[in-house]
């Protein structure tokens, strides 16, 4: 058996482990640079939650960042931008001509949240549908998983 | 083991030289503001009081910097839009505030882009900082 092998078939069984741990061990996938700075206003928004497209665009226009200024250097830009693409959403985007920049207007959210009736996302503990940690009490550390919800009662 | 621990203590050190480097005291932050303000004529130094009413008033984009750092900043503040958490802004509490160059530069930016629509002059952000400096 060559090297070369080897490390292809490493390589491989890595990746379908990653694939059967499930979605909470991709949507922790993270960055020291990505935390530090997309978490200094918000939760750091886990990078499969949008496509590279999305990120892309996001990251090309931090000078208007959803009404504030959210620039960043060069550099930082860069990594952030690098780590965002390689973790993003592999699913197909669905839009060609805009790329969505909120994860709350993707099919996939909508569909997660259908069933949250519409008081709880105007109650003031929750203030906006992008306050993933109202709800999702371990959201920060990328971890949605079902058995955290707690809802603002 | 004693050339090995010696290592140790030699990297130590300089870790820790390192990072004094890159970290000033806010007297310095402030004496770099002042010298890029000082060449400008009528320049008559910083103000607290001055720097006070810059900080809790509304500009150009309706916000002021109370809006998310409160009127008070010794206290924690919290972001108008996302709601999270401030740490003060005020030194004396919060003894990290104005020590990294890179991290006031990004900020500066942003905030004064958010709440004037443009950047500050060295003048009111040496204010500010005077303002902030003199909380206890």
């Amino acid at each position: 058996m060559n090297m070369k092998y080897v490390l292809l078939s490493a390589s491989l069984l890595a990746t379908s482990t990653a694939f059967a741990s499930g979605d909470n061990e991709t949507l922790a996938a993270s960055n020291p640079k990505w935390k530090a700075e997309c978490s200094a206003c918000h939760i750091a928004y886990p990078a499969r939650l949008l496509p590279a497209a999305s990120w892309l665009a996001m990251m090309g226009g931090l000078n208007k960042h959803f009404g504030t200024d959210a620039s960043l250097d060069a550099s930082s830009t860069t990594e952030i931008l690098a780590f965002l693409q390689q973790n993003a959403s592999r699913k197909k985007p669905e839009s060609t001509l805009k790329p969505t920049l909120r994860i709350t207007e993707t099919r996939w959210f909508k569909h997660e949240h259908d069933e949250v009736p519409a008081r709880l996302w105007k109650d003031p503990r929750v203030k906006s549908a992008a306050n993933c940690a109202a709800c999702h009490t371990t959201a920060e550390t990328g971890n949605f998983n079902e058995d955290h919800i707690r809802l603002p009662k | 083991m004693h050339l090995l621990k010696l290592k140790t203590l030699a990297f130590m050190a300089l870790t820790i030289i390192c990072a004094q480097a890159e970290a000033q005291t806010q007297q310095e932050t402030l004496a770099g503001l002042q010298q890029q303000v000082s060449e400008t004529t009528g320049f008559q130094g910083f103000s607290a009081a001055r720097g006070e009413q810059f900080f809790n008033d509304t500009h150009a984009n309706n916000w002021s910097c109370a809006t998310c750092h409160t009127r008070n900043p010794a206290n924690p503040g919290k972001h108008i839009k996302t709601s999270k958490l401030i740490p003060p802004m005020a030194p004396a509490i919060n003894h990290e505030r104005f020590t990294d160059q890179a991290k006031i530069d990004k900020w500066f930016k942003r905030n004064c882009n958010d709440v004037l629509g443009r950047a500050c002059s060295a003048q009111e952000k040496g204010d500010v900082l005077t303002y902030l400096m003199s909380l206890k």
